[in-house]
């Protein structure tokens, strides 16, 4: 494919989020609905459930070829658990990942969450609707640089996480 | 008038109607149905004075950070006049992990107290005499640990087992279906679950082995009615489990408990608790024949539904929390929990928790409610509503008798859809503004000063787990395995673990050592990530 024909390939694939929850906390209801309603706007959602680590949800996302990474907690952990996720991203030269999330986050943990790179914290009583945007308007400009990002790893050290991409995607 | 009315559908989706009057409550048979309270099938209360006689336990339920700040809020709720201690453990110590493990990383004391060996639970209650003092704990699939630490404890302050009153949640059921918070697969963690009974029964027979609940199935997003339903089903189930490890029905079943949730539609919750004691009376008489009317009496304690409050407005809360707290009481909770403005935000403040205590407290003193029994039995729309409700919690019991119990049920995901079907349609109802949440789809306004909330500081776990270490060099390695060779040793034969359990928290052995004991001896547990 020329660099052309790539660029458009990846513009016209549906959106991949890997929607999780993260740390011990298992309360659901929530990211079970934003899965959903994100499935249900037509994009590709890989769902992983509950109790997963920082490292399983990098992993994942990187293995998926994730655009997006939506991750819900409730436990007051999510400076940790977010920053983690965001330091194994980096580490595997994932930037271009969109991280965004929700639960109980205090008014003032969002800026600092925004400062370590997650791009957007939805808080209780957040419409549907307004998640479905945010993540719809992540498109063009990430698949473009998750291509590019497929293009210089192939010409780099392999990562820390990567393991062998499936062809088949696991999404719902 | 011509122009048509709408329908009017409560939170279960049951039809409401203009009015009720006689003709709808015509099959009702007072003696039959109503009767008097403190006798079967007492849908007016389990006892006959309720709270003339005594009023429900104030009990707030708290704990964060170390055992030492947990300690020091139980005194102050003690002091401000709550009646009973209930205890949030950290997520950590909830999962069954130490303070120094990976996964803790980040959770240590932020939605609870860390406990991680019985020194931390001796700390927790210094200065609470536990002969004097009912302590409920809020703790499911490491039940067993923590209970055997509160016991070594209650051993240490000189106090006799027979003396201790208080309550274990221990309900594994709801937390497949809706908490999520396990370590082993049903089965042996109905034997650890039989194994505590069998241990109250013989040796703490004021204690409450169980508390078998609702509110988290509700949190999660259930109606009223299939909390009703799965909460008593659940019930049944752990009934038939005991009696099916040789436990005999009168012993253990006057120990059993609730827990259920008060949410927004106010008669639809009274009118729950009362088709609730109807409903456990008729079925455990018919299903076990209990000569003992005490196996008859459903007691419940009652928390306030979480999933209710908003982080807008939040003073808004305080309103929403009398309304349901209210609704328990008129009710006939035994037991009740009110939350705090500011748990949308964060674990409550020392303020926004005194407010909730307080709301308690006018009730009980000031609204004159407390003056009578089931003072709204015989409402037309009430006494419609509780036949209504327990009819319709039959319906699910015919289908998980038809499943082949409860445990097939949850393996098949069926108590589980359900409740994620009713919480995505109440999503859509909200965003399509169906129904109307003030201060987030209706009375907005930009959010203006922020209440001051309580922060765990980020030292506290950083001090948990240096203290843990501490602890594991000073204490006796040689004791600690010795003991966790035992217990692995029972656990493989199926033997009694109680004693076991006990002699490994004596050496100091820690939550997460027994918990990966288990895990070893017992397998995980994960579920399938559905949407």
């Amino acid at each position: 494919m020329t660099p052309a024909q790539e660029s458009a390939s990846q513009l016209s694939k549906k959106l991949r989020v890997l929607v999780a929850k993260v740390g011990l906390d298992g309360h659901d209801r929530g990211v079970k609905i934003v899965a959903r309603a994100l499935r249900d706007a037509g994009i590709e959602v890989i769902y992983l459930g509950i109790h997963n680590t920082p490292a399983e949800i990098a992993a994942s996302a990187l293995q998926e070829d994730a655009d997006a990474i939506g991750l819900s907690i409730h436990s007051a952990a999510h400076l940790t658990l977010f920053g983690e996720v965001i330091k194994l991203l980096k580490a595997n030269n994932a930037n271009d990942i969109v991280v965004f999330g929700g639960g109980i986050v205090p008014g003032e943990d969002i800026g600092k969450l925004q400062r370590m790179g997650v791009k957007k914290i939805f808080t209780p009583g957040a419409p549907l609707e307004e998640i479905v945007r945010f993540v719809k308007s992540i498109g063009v400009e990430t698949r473009k640089a998750r291509g590019d990002r497929r293009r210089s790893l192939a010409s780099s050290p392999p990562p820390t996480l990567l393991r062998k991409r499936r062809n088949k995607p696991k999404s719902t | 008038m011509n122009s048509p009315e709408k329908s009017r559908k409560n939170l279960s989706g049951i039809e409401i109607q203009r009015c009720y009057g006689a003709e709808d409550i015509r099959a009702f048979d007072a003696a039959r149905d109503l009767g008097v309270p403190g006798v079967f099938p007492f849908t007016r209360g389990i006892y006959s004075t309720m709270y003339r006689g005594r009023l429900w336990t104030m009990r707030q339920f708290a704990g964060f950070g170390s055992a030492e700040e947990s300690n020091r809020r139980y005194h102050y709720l003690l002091q401000q006049g709550n009646m009973g201690l209930s205890v949030a453990f950290d997520m950590p110590t909830l999962m069954g992990y130490d303070s120094d493990d990976p996964r803790s990383r980040g959770e240590v004391g932020r939605c609870g107290v860390a406990v991680d060996s019985v020194t931390d639970m001796e700390v927790l209650f210094r200065g609470i005499p536990l002969d004097d003092v009912s302590v409920s704990m809020t703790i499911n699939g490491p039940a067993i640990v923590l209970f055997a630490m509160y016991l070594v404890v209650a051993e240490r302050q000189g106090v006799k087992f027979r003396d201790l009153q208080g309550t274990l949640q221990n309900d594994i059921l709801k937390e497949y279906i809706a908490q999520k918070e396990w370590i082993c697969p049903p089965a042996p963690s109905l034997k650890m679950i039989n194994d505590i009974i069998g241990f109250c029964v013989e040796s703490a027979p004021r204690y409450h082995p169980l508390s078998i609940s609702g509110y988290h199935i509700r949190e999660a997003g259930s109606t009223a009615v299939q909390e009703l339903a799965f909460t008593l089903y659940d019930g049944l189930t752990y009934v038939k489990s005991a009696l099916d490890a040789g436990l005999k029905v009168d012993d253990f079943v006057p120990r059993f408990s609730f827990f259920f949730n008060a949410h927004n539609d106010f008669f639809e919750e009274i009118a729950k608790f009362r088709a609730a004691r109807r409903l456990w009376a008729h079925e455990i008489k018919k299903r076990f024949h209990p000569a003992n009317p005490d196996s008859l009496a459903l007691r419940f304690h009652t928390q306030t539904a979480g999933c209710a409050l908003t982080a807008q407005q939040p003073y808004n809360n305080v309103v929403r929390v009398t309304l349901q707290a209210l609704a328990a009481v008129l009710g006939g909770t035994q037991s009740l929990h009110t939350n705090s403005l500011d748990e949308t935000l964060a674990l409550p403040s020392e303020d926004a928790v005194k407010i909730a205590l307080r709301t308690q407290q006018i009730i009980a003193h000031e609204s004159g409610v407390t003056d009578t029994a089931d003072p709204l039995g015989g409402s037309y729309y009430l006494e419609w509503l509780t036949d209504k409700m327990e009819s319709e919690a039959k319906n699910y019991f015919d289908k998980l008798d038809a499943m082949g119990g409860m445990v097939p049920a949850i393996e098949r995901g069926f108590p589980q859809g359900e409740i994620h079907r009713t919480a995505v349609s109440y999503q859509k109802e909200v965003d399509a503004r169906e129904r109307i949440i003030v201060g987030v789809n209706s009375f907005v306004e930009p959010e203006k000063s922020r209440v001051s909330i309580l922060k765990v500081k980020d030292a506290v776990e950083k001090k948990q787990v240096l203290r843990l270490r501490q602890r594991k060099k000073s204490r006796s390695a040689k004791k600690v395995g010795l003991a966790l060779n035992r217990l692995a040793g029972v656990a493989e034969a199926s033997g009694d673990l109680m004693p076991a359990v006990m002699e490994a928290v004596r050496t100091e052995a820690t939550v997460g050592e027994i918990c990966e004991l288990f895990r070893r001896v017992y397998g995980g547990y994960r579920e399938a990530a559905l949407i």
